[in-house]
C-alpha cells in the first residue's frame, strides 16, 4: 500500500483556488438567474395565463425528470446544432439556471400556494392589480416560508455543478482532474476537493441562513 | 438514411437503459438496506452511534455524487483495491442513497407521536421490538411517497456512472453522438428515455402524498 | 333622507348570482346614498357576504347590474381597478400583510397604486393610524398587535385610499369581545364624519343607533328594509321578527 502524500498538492494550489472561485461564482450567478426564473415560473403557474401555466408545468416536469448532465449535454453538444454555439461557462451557467428555475419554480409555487386567500383579496381591494397583490404582498412572506426548501436546492445545485467539467468547463472538479493527471495522486485531490466540497456547502447553509434572517426577520 | 440511422440510436439507447434500470434496482435496493441499519442506529438514541450517522449523512449529502465516485474508482484504485466501473458505480450509489434515504425516514419516524414510544415502552418492549412493531408500520406509510419520490433522484444519479466508463443511457448516448454527430437528436432521446423512467414514478410519488394527505 | 333629484351612490339592480345549483343572491336591488349607513343582517348562508363581496367585484354576478358613484362594476383588470379606488373593504379576518408594519401596511396602496412619494406615505399612514386611535403603533408588526388593533390598522389601510364607500363584512366577528368596542367606536366616529358604509354585522344594538338604513336578507332575497329603530321595535315580517328574537 502506498503513502498518502497531500504535500504533492502544493504545486497545484493556484489551479485548486481557481477552481473554487469559478464553481462558487456559477453557483452565485445561475442561483440569482435561476431564482428569477423560479418567481417567473411561479407566477405564470399560479396567476398566469393557462397556457403559460401549462408551458412552465411542462418546463418543470422535464427537467425534474431527466439528469443534470443529460440537461448539460443537450445545451453543450445538442444546441450548436440547432445553431445555439455556446462556450463551456456559458453552457454551464444556461443548464444551472434552467435547472434551478425548475426546481425553484415548484418551491415558490408551494409558498405562493400557501398565502391565505385573504391576503390576495385584501390587496385587490386596495385597488392593486393582481401583479402588484403578488410582487408587494404575496411574494416575500412566500419566500420567507420556503427560505430553507430553497436554500437546500441551491446547495443541491452546487454540488450538481461539478459535472459541468465533463464539457471542460473550468470548476473544482476540473481542477481536480487536471491535477490527478499530472501527478498521478488520484485520492489526495479526490479526498481534498471532496472536502472542500464539503466545506463550501456548510459555509453555503450557513450563509443562506444569515441572509434568510436578514431579509425575512422575525416579527 | 436519416431514419436508418434514427432507429439504430434509439434502439441502442433502449439497450443501454437496461444497464440504467438495474444499477437504478440495485443502488436503490442496497441503499434502502443500508439506510434501514444506519435509521436504527440513528434513533436508537446511543449518541456515539447517532452522532456517526449524522456526520455520514452530512458527508455524502454534503459533497458532490460525482466526486464519491471518483474517490471509489480513481482514489481507492491507488490502494490496490481494483473496483470495476459497475462496482464503483453501484457501491458509490448506495452510499449516497442511504444517507438521503435514512434522513427521509428519520423525518417520518419522528413525526410519529411521541406518545406511542412511551406507551409501547410500557408494554415492556425493548428498542428493536418498539421499532418493529409500533413504530415503523406507522412511519411507513408516511414514508412511501417521499421515498418513491426520491427513487427519481436514484435513477437520475446513475448518469454519473457514465463518467468513469459505465456504459448506461446517458455514456450510450455519448457513445452514439461520437459515431452519428447527431447530438440534438441523440441527446433529445437519452432525456426521453430518461424521462419515461422517472415521470412515471414522480407521478406517483405525488399521487401518494395526495392520498395521504387525504386520510389525514 | 337623501334628495331626490341625486343619483344614488351606490346603485344595486335586480343581482343574481348562483355557486353551482345553488342561487345565493336572488334579485336584490338597493340604493345606498352619499352619507348612508347601511346595515346588513341576516342569518348564516343568507347571502350576505356574497352581496357585499359582488360591490367591489370580489365576486361576479350573473345578472343585473351594479354602479358605484356612476362606475358600474364590471369584469376587466382595468374598470376593477377604478372601481375599488371608490370601494373600500375591511374583512372579517383583518388581512393584514404580515411583512409589514402598521405604517407600512396603510402607506402600501398609496405608494404602488397612486404612486405617492416616501414623504406623502408617512403622512398618510400617520394620518389613518391616528384617526383609528393607533398613532402610536407606526412601527409595530401585525402580529404585535392585538386583535382590535390589527382591525383598526386595517379601516386605517381601506381609508388611506380615500374611498367613497366603505364595506365591512363583520368586522368585530372575530374579536373577543372585550376588543369589539373600540372597533365599534372607529366605526362610529366614521359614521358621524358623513362616510358612506354598508356593513354586515351581527351587532344589533349598533345597527339599531347607528344605521341609518337595514337591511334584512332572507334566502337570498332583501326580505325586508327600513329604518332601523323602527323595525328593531316593529318587524314587519315574522321571520325579521324571529331572527331579532333568536339574536336577542
Ligand atoms: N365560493 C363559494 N362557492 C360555493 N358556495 C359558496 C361560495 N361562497 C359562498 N357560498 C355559499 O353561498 C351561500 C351564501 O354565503 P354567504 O357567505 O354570502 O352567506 P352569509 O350571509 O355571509 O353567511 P355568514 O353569516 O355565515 O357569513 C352559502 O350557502 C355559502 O355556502
Ligand atoms: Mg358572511
Amino acid at each position: 500500500m502506498r503513502k498518502l502524500d497531500f504535500s504533492a498538492l502544493l504545486p497545484y494550489a493556484d489551479a485548486l483556488v481557481e477552481g473554487l472561485i469559478f464553481t462558487v461564482v456559477l453557483t452565485l450567478v445561475s442561483t440569482l438567474a435561476g431564482i428569477a426564473v423560479g418567481t417567473v415560473g411561479a407566477w405564470a403557474r399560479t396567476s398566469g395565463p393557462r397556457w403559460a401555466g401549462g408551458l412552465v408545468a411542462a418546463y418543470v416536469e422535464v427537467i425534474r425528470n431527466t439528469p443534470f448532465i443529460v440537461q448539460l449535454f443537450f445545451i453543450f453538444f445538442g444546441l450548436p446544432a440547432a445553431g445555439v454555439k455556446l462556450s463551456e461557462a456559458s453552457a454551464a451557467f444556461l443548464a444551472m439556471t434552467i435547472n434551478l428555475g425548475a426546481y425553484s419554480t415548484e418551491i415558490i409555487r408551494a409558498g405562493i400556494d400557501a398565502t391565505p386567500k385573504g391576503h390576495w383579496e385584501a390587496g385587490l381591494s386596495l385597488a392593486m392589480s393582481r401583479f402588484e397583490v403578488f410582487r408587494h404582498v404575496v411574494l416575500a412572506p412566500a419566500f420567507k416560508k420556503v427560505w430553507p426548501a430553497l436554500s437546500s436546492q441551491i446547495i443541491i445545485v452546487m454540488l450538481g455543478s461539478s459535472v459541468v467539467s465533463q464539457i471542460s468547463a473550468e470548476d473544482l472538479t476540473y481542477a481536480a482532474n487536471f491535477i490527478q493527471s499530472r501527478n498521478f495522486r488520484a485520492f489526495e485531490v479526490y479526498f481534498l476537493v471532496t472536502a472542500l466540497y464539503l466545506a463550501l456547502s456548510i459555509a453555503m447553509r450557513a450563509a443562506l441562513a444569515a441572509l434568510g434572517a436578514k431579509l425575512f426577520p422575525k416579527v | 438514411m436519416a431514419d436508418f440511422s434514427f432507429w439504430v440510436i434509439f434502439s441502442n439507447l433502449l439497450l443501454a437503459a437496461r444497464w440504467t434500470v438495474l444499477l437504478s434496482l440495485i443502488a436503490f435496493i442496497s441503499g434502502g438496506l443500508v439506510g434501514v441499519v444506519l435509521l436504527f442506529l440513528r434513533t436508537s438514541g446511543v449518541k456515539a452511534l447517532a452522532w456517526f450517522v449524522r456526520i455520514y449523512v452530512e458527508v455524502f449529502q454534503g459533497t458532490p455524487l460525482l466526486m464519491q465516485l471518483f474517490l471509489l474508482f480513481f482514489g481507492v484504485a491507488l490502494f490496490g483495491i481494483e473496483l470495476s466501473p459497475w462496482a464503483a458505480a453501484a457501491l458509490a450509489l448506495t452510499l449516497w442513497t442511504s444517507a438521503f434515504l435514512v434522513e427521509i425516514w428519520r423525518g417520518c419516524v419522528e413525526s410519529v407521536p411521541k406518545g406511542q414510544w412511551e406507551a409501547s415502552s410500557s408494554l415492556a418492549l425493548n428498542y428493536v421490538e418498539q421499532m418493529r412493531y409500533v413504530i415503523l408500520p406507522q412511519a411507513l406509510r408516511i414514508a412511501v411517497a417521499p421515498t418513491v419520490g426520491f427513487s427519481v433522484q436514484v435513477i437520475k444519479g446513475t448518469a454519473l456512472a457514465s463518467i468513469i466508463g459505465f456504459v448506461e443511457v446517458t455514456k450510450a448516448g455519448t457513445m452514439l453522438n461520437n459515431a452519428t454527430f447527431r447530438p440534438f437528436l441523440v441527446y433529445s432521446l437519452v432525456a426521453l428515455i430518461y424521462f419515461a423512467l422517472c415521470f412515471p414514478l414522480s407521478m406517483l410519488a405525488k399521487k401518494l402524498e395526495g392520498r395521504l394527505n387525504v386520510a389525514r | 333622507m337623501s334628495p331626490a333629484e341625486t343619483r344614488p351612490l351606490v346603485e344595486i339592480k335586480d343581482i343574481r348570482k348562483s355557486f353551482g345549483p345553488l342561487e345565493v343572491l336572488k334579485g336584490i336591488s338597493m340604493d345606498v346614498a352619499q352619507g348612508d349607513v347601511v346595515a346588513i343582517i341576516g342569518r348564516s348562508g343568507s347571502g350576505k357576504s356574497t352581496l357585499l363581496r359582488t360591490i367591489n367585484g370580489l365576486e361576479t354576478f350573473d345578472s343585473g347590474s351594479i354602479s358605484v358613484d356612476g362606475t358600474p362594476v364590471i369584469g376587466g383588470e382595468k374598470e376593477l381597478k377604478a372601481l375599488r379606488r371608490k370601494v373600500g373593504m375591511v374583512f372579517q379576518q383583518f388581512n393584514l400583510f404580515p411583512h409589514l408594519t402598521a405604517a407600512e401596511n396603510v402607506a402600501l396602496a398609496p405608494k404602488v397604486v397612486l404612486g405617492a412619494g416616501a414623504k406623502e406615505q408617512a403622512e398618510t399612514a400617520r394620518e389613518m393610524l391616528e384617526k383609528v386611535g393607533l398613532g402610536d403603533k407606526l412601527g409595530n408588526y401585525p402580529s404585535q398587535l392585538s386583535g382590535g388593533q390589527q382591525q383598526r390598522v386595517a379601516i386605517a389601510r381601506a381609508l388611506a385610499m380615500h374611498p367613497k364607500v366603505l364595506l365591512c363584512d363583520e368586522i368585530t366577528s372575530a374579536l373577543d369581545p372585550e376588543l369589539v368596542n373600540e372597533v365599534l367606536r372607529v366605526v362610529e366616529t366614521l359614521a358621524k364624519d358623513g362616510m358612506t358604509l354598508i356593513l354586515v354585522t351581527h351587532e344589533m344594538r349598533f345597527a339599531r343607533d347607528v344605521g341609518s338604513k337595514l337591511v334584512f336578507m332572507h334566502h337570498g332575497k332583501v326580505h325586508e328594509e327600513g329604518d332601523p329603530k323602527t323595525l328593531f321595535a316593529k318587524p314587519g315580517t315574522p321571520e325579521l321578527a324571529q331572527f331579532v328574537g333568536s339574536i336577542g
